[in-house]
């Protein structure tokens, strides 16, 4: 019987009982939004091995299609994924350049735990000391004399460099840090201001 | 005078006998760790991804690493589970799989060093029953591993493999005799001998698909794996076996690939026969082989990187409702066709 198999739409009985009651509430109809899918009838014994061996070699074509193409796998020790320009990695601490005109080699952080301020893990510990005319580390008045980063609960949120006023402190691309020992992960000021290995691929515009 | 169970072929002299075992185990065991690479490797690629590749060149050692991983673990059993039967069921697996093993012909009788060598463990009058026989022993390894280890899950799985084995050793066999029918033969070297004119993939191509879909069946590999079922069994019948043990069963399955893959191509394929009537020399005929039966293996990996695995109510009515009769009207219109001919 064909009549019966067919599905029926849908219909919007619920706005008839809502009217008695005075609301106007019309409830959502389907409409066009139905799909209808269309089932053939359920095979006999013949027909659904036939349709079984037809749909098993097709899923064979299928996964042949798969061994023919070349692996997406990234090979990773190897190489790397590229990040983004904005990525958010390992901190870096910044000196003035010979381009910045004045100061060269004079580091940016003035030590105002700014960074320390705004960090929601509380990883960053900030001891400043004066600058004095013969130790003259900073630009400013004073200088970060202790600066370290515990990297193990660091969650990169990238709120220190928002926070800090002289952009001495921005996050690098850097991801790869596991280490052995939890002590290792405390980044000091020396490794923090030293150049990163560049191993971190970055990636092209528009890639 | 007692009717013998089996007329052997052709016996060779004592010491060549034993060089050929020795050969076989040699060669012939070689090929497991080429199959466990392959179908990891195959695998991959067939889900765009490399394989392993980092032991050894193209990860040509991974299988290596794999067997040493194993057997340099503990041995350790269930508090549960029986002891000798837990030992011993691992060593029924891999034994009957290298027995069967034992009667794939690789090539016709050569003439090496002035005797006549045939290349092949023994050649018996009974061929596909002895491989049928070894089938069921091996249903032991599985059952009495499922049963000794005292644990659900493995008694699970062995429960299905039972049944499973059971159900389709009986298609498997219904497949095959269209082809003895036709050979009028069931030495496996005669069945080759007889496929001169035409391989049995051509007459027999209902057989084939479902000797080959039984033979999925019967070695516990997708999309029949529901003895091992890891996603709802844990592991099924090898859950609670670890190390050498677990590597015993291991090492059987695929060398079971092996042998039915052997199977097919002597029986179907035409062993080491080439079409269009060309006769390559006698040492040729072991390569053709390991090339046919390399098909098959593909083949199996394909289907289990394609297909997933049954639910247990369709395992059995397709083993009962499909294969059987498909099965039995392929034997009796051979049958009919073989007797008309005649």
């Amino acid at each position: 019987m064909p009549d019966s198999s067919q599905p029926t739409t849908p219909q919007p009985a619920a706005s008839a009982a809502a009217s008695a009651t005075g609301l106007t509430v019309t409830a959502w109809s389907p409409g066009e939004d139905v799909i209808e899918v269309q089932r053939t009838p359920a095979p006999g014994a013949a027909r659904g091995t036939w349709r079984t061996f037809r749909e098993t070699v097709r899923g064979l074509m299928t996964t042949f299609g798969r061994f023919r193409e070349t692996p997406v796998t990234v090979q990773y020790p190897e190489e790397k994924t590229p990040v983004y320009p904005r990525f958010r990695g390992r901190h870096k601490l910044h000196r003035f350049e010979d381009s910045d005109g004045v100061g060269s080699g004079l580091e940016k952080c003035v030590g105002c735990s700014l960074c320390a301020a705004a960090c929601p893990a509380d990883c960053i510990r900030v001891v400043a000391a004066e600058n004095t005319p013969e130790n003259r580390v900073s630009a400013g008045e004073r200088y970060a004399a202790v600066y370290e980063i515990n990297l193990s609960r660091c969650i990169f949120c990238g709120y220190c460099e928002i926070a800090c006023p002289f952009d001495a402190i921005t996050m690098g691309h850097d991801y790869e840090m596991s280490d052995y020992d939890r002590s290792d992960l405390i980044f000091t000021k020396e490794m923090l201001l030293a150049e990163p290995l560049e191993r971190t691929p970055l990636r092209n515009e528009g890639e | 005078m007692t009717t013998p169970l089996a007329v052997v072929g052709y016996y060779e002299p004592w010491w060549i006998q034993i060089i050929k075992a020795i050969v076989i185990f040699a060669v012939g065991l070689q090929l497991v760790p080429v199959v466990l690479l392959a179908e990891r490797k195959l695998l991959g690629r067939f889900q765009s991804r490399y394989g392993p590749n980092r032991v050894g060149p193209y990860g040509a050692l991974q299988p290596l690493a794999d067997i040493l991983k194993l057997l340099t673990k503990e041995q350790f059993r269930p508090s549960t589970s029986i002891g000798f039967l837990f030992a011993v069921a691992p060593i029924i697996s891999i034994l009957t799989a290298v027995a069967a093993f034992a009667i794939i012909p690789f090539g016709n009788v050569q003439h090496i060093f002035g005797t006549r060598v045939g290349l092949y463990g023994i050649d018996v009058s009974i061929g596909p029953l002895y491989v049928f026989a070894f089938g069921g022993v091996a249903f032991y390894g599985i059952m009495l591993g499922g049963w000794s280890s005292g644990s659900k899950y493995s008694f699970l799985g062995a429960m299905r493999g039972a049944a499973q084995l059971i159900s389709y050793e009986v298609s498997q066999g219904l497949a095959l005799v269209g082809v003895i029918f036709t050979a009028q033969t069931l030495s496996l070297t005669g069945i080759v001998e007889a496929q001169k004119g035409m391989w049995y993939i051509v007459p027999q191509f209902f057989g084939f698909l479902i000797f080959l879909t039984a033979s999925f069946a019967e070695t516990n590999r997708a999309p029949f794996d529901l003895t091992e079922a890891d996603a709802e069994l844990v592991g099924g019948y090898n859950t609670e076996y670890g190390g050498g043990r677990f590597a015993s069963y291991y090492f059987a399955e695929y060398l079971n690939v092996l042998v039915v893959s052997g199977i097919v191509t002597t029986v179907f394929l035409g062993g080491w026969l080439l079409p269009f009537g060309i006769h390559p020399p006698g040492w040729v005929d072991p390569i053709i082989v390991l090339f046919k039966m390399s098909l098959i293996t593909f083949l199996f990996i394909w289907v289990r990187a394609t297909l997933p695995r049954l639910r247990y109510d369709q395992l059995m009515s397709f083993g009962w409702k499909v294969l059987l009769p498909l099965a039995t009207l392929n034997a009796l219109v051979t049958a009919i066709l073989v007797v008309a001919t005649h």
